[in-house]
């Protein structure tokens, strides 16, 4: 026990001799913070729009006014030739490309149906969608105030339709930052626990400091434990000031129980701290390291659900996560924030979490056991 | 006499390398027993068997009599070991490393601080300097300190005066004959065939073979034929010649001279004979004391003919 503390000592002493990676651990998560959280936003404002208004009509000049009072869009281009909407498109001066026909307002008041056409720039699949949404939610309100008027000539009575009014739970004005901030800090806890840690252990077999050590009567489970405890501890400490954070800058909801969330991310270190341990044992370089630890991040990253939702996932994909701790990290950390979930809500990704926590575990020290 | 270290037959392959082929020596308690031989001889693979980082594929070794795979985990705890590589952490001051050291093998730096005083206080003075920034005579000093600081009864030393200047080497030496005195025994390892006079037995090994284990006196004396040494100004064209001599079987350039060794115990009149004929008309030939790297060339072509 003396001897893991020594070594533990050791390990703090070298961390923070590194004048980068000491100070890193803290600058870290408050550039993530106050960088990522408001950046990495699906919020999108500040579409530009072109419009070829062939009309020219109060009707025409209604909808466009609507569709700039609505906030989302920005009309880059005003035009009568469909030639020149189109090589705005093409010169990204324009997201989407709104097409009046002559005639709404002819048509409109007469009470018949008049087509409009929209061209959306869809490169990136999900601002074309959202864009399109928001277009569409515009079009739809003037739609019904349209046929209200003409309602209201024709026939006196209201028309009858459904009205639907929506409430968004745990997150009401659906506020990016409360969705993103769990996931950013997942990425930090990850950060901490597969690269650093990994690293370090690779460093001591790249320097040939491993050997030195080899000849001392320290057994590997001390050399392990004491490689581990100082990444799970900075993990936690940064965790706790990325919380901090997101409470000061963001006034971020924190409806569950802290403990509950730190026990989680615990378990998860000690999964990921299991896994670098795996693959140091492959590796003979930190760049060795490095390389293959980036490539399991990325997998991790993009297929826990920060960005998009598991449930839009191909079946291959959610059956993968089975085995990706980031994925019930995220959602441990975000029913625990957001919705305020206690144990028995998150029961079942708390245990698979402890199972693929411990097979990591296993597997690496057997490894390690017949390599080092 | 106590065995330190019983070896027999110990054989170790990397794939297809034959890195120690069937090596057997003994080293006594209290000795410096040196091993000279050129890199790849398999010198760093024997020393790592000694230490139990690796495991030999044949043959069996005891180490201060344990078993050197069955009792590692006893035998850590009384060797010290210096790889040729310098292992200590280059991001930690002197005295860190020795602290740290100490403290893993349970004991303090104050306890041992006798036995590497010698040593410890040329450095003591840059003690709070990082490891990594020290000199490479320093760095070597702060290497034997802290394979020394646990009291080991084997010190193992892996090329230890490679990439060290001349004084810091003899300084390294004189050091080493001190640890005598504390019967700590040494094993030693070096490409410098000067330093192995320094040792009390001498192995010379090759291509993962022994070729003799000799204190170094003997091995010179060992040295089966008549030395003559050859100058001339031409050294290059003389080496040539002296090879192509018919009664030559050995020639060797060591500094300004030529060491040769021939069949016929007294040749010279043959020989002048012959390099005038060659158009050599400056040379001196003189009989010459033999070496230890005379010894080790003697031993290395016999043993290569041997192979052919």
């Amino acid at each position: 026990m003396r001897t893991i503390l020594y070594l533990i000592r050791k390990e703090f002493l070298q961390i923070f001799r590194d004048k980068f990676i000491g100070k890193a651990i803290f600058a870290v998560p408050l550039v993530q913070m106050v960088l990522l959280v408001p950046a990495v936003t699906f919020e999108i404002k500040n579409i530009n729009l072109g419009i070829i208004d062939r009309d020219m009509s109060p009707v025409s000049r209604n909808l466009i006014s609507r569709l700039e009072g609505s906030g989302f869009f920005k009309i880059t281009c005003f035009t009568h030739s469909e030639e020149e909407a189109n090589n705005m498109l093409h010169r990204n001066r324009c997201d989407m490309i709104l097409h009046i026909p002559e005639g709404l307002d002819k048509e409109t008041t007469s009470g018949r149906v008049c087509p409009v056409m929209v061209s959306v720039n869809a490169i990136n699949a999900t601002t074309a969608q959202l864009s399109w949404a928001y277009l569409n939610g515009v079009l739809q309100d003037y739609n019904i105030d349209i046929i209200r008027q003409n309602a209201a000539v024709t026939t006196l009575s209201a028309m009858p339709q459904i009205k639907v009014t929506n409430r968004y739970w745990y997150n009401e004005l659906l506020n990016y930052k409360y969705y993103m901030l769990p996931g950013i800090l997942a990425i930090l806890v990850t950060a901490i626990g597969f690269l650093l840690a990994g690293l370090n252990l690779v460093k001591e077999k790249e320097t040939g400091t491993i050997e030195q050590i080899n000849v001392t009567p320290i057994k590997k489970y001390q050399f392990i434990t004491a490689k581990m405890v100082p990444f799970m501890i900075i993990g936690l400490v940064d965790l706790a000031l990325g919380l901090i954070l997101g409470k000061i800058l963001f006034d971020i909801p924190f409806r569950g129980s802290i403990g509950l969330m730190f026990l989680c991310s615990a378990i998860f270190l000690a999964g990921v701290l299991g896994l670098a341990l795996l693959i140091s044992t492959f590796s003979s370089t930190q760049q060795q390291y490095m390389f293959i630890a980036f490539f399991f991040m990325i997998i991790f990253i993009l297929m826990s659900g920060i960005f998009t939702p598991m449930d839009s996932m191909p079946l291959w994909a959610r059956k993968f996560d089975i085995i990706n701790p980031m994925a019930y990290l995220m959602k441990i950390y975000r029913m625990i924030m957001l919705k305020g979930s206690a144990f028995s809500d998150i029961a079942r990704d708390f245990y698979s979490l402890l199972i693929l926590a411990a097979v990591f575990m296993s597997l690496a020290v057997r490894k390690y056991r017949k390599t080092a | 006499m106590q065995k330190v270290i019983e070896a027999s037959g110990i054989a170790k392959n990397f794939g297809n390398t034959q890195a120690l082929r069937g090596i057997s020596f003994d080293v006594n308690e209290g000795e410096i027993f040196g091993f000279i031989g050129p890199d790849g001889a398999g010198k760093t693979t024997l020393f790592r068997i000694i230490t139990t980082l690796y495991l030999p594929d044949e043959g069996s070794m005891t180490v201060l009599g344990v078993d050197c795979v069955k009792g590692y985990r006893k035998l850590r705890e009384n060797i010290g070991y210096m790889p040729g590589r310098f292992s200590l952490y280059m991001d930690l001051s002197v005295e860190e490393n020795l602290r740290f050291y100490a403290s893993v093998f349970g004991t303090t730096i104050e306890e041992n601080y006798e036995l590497i005083k010698d040593i410890y206080s040329h450095i003591e003075p840059f003690k709070t300097r990082l490891a990594g920034q020290l000199s490479g005579g320093m760095k070597q000093k702060l290497a034997l300190s802290c394979a020394l600081i646990h009291k080991p009864r084997l010190l193992v030393l892996d090329e230890p005066t490679t990439g060290v200047d001349a004084v810091s080497r003899t300084e390294f030496w004189e050091m080493l004959g001190k640890l005598k005195a504390h019967n700590i025994t040494v094993v030693v390892s070096t490409p410098y065939m000067d330093e192995a006079t320094k040792c009390d037995r001498v192995a010379l090994i090759q291509e993962g073979q022994i070729l003799s284990v000799n204190p170094p006196e003997v091995l010179k004396d060992s040295f089966t034929r008549k030395l003559f040494y050859v100058k001339a100004s031409d050294k290059y064209n003389l080496l040539k010649i002296l090879r192509s001599f018919p009664l030559t079987i050995s020639a060797y350039p060591f500094g300004d001279s030529i060491h040769t060794t021939f069949s016929k115990d007294n040749p010279l009149g043959d020989l002048n004979e012959y390099l005038l004929s060659k158009g050599i008309n400056d040379f001196s030939i003189s009989e010459g004391r033999a070496g230890i790297e005379d010894r080790f060339l003697e031993l290395m072509g016999t043993e290569s003919i041997h192979y052919q």
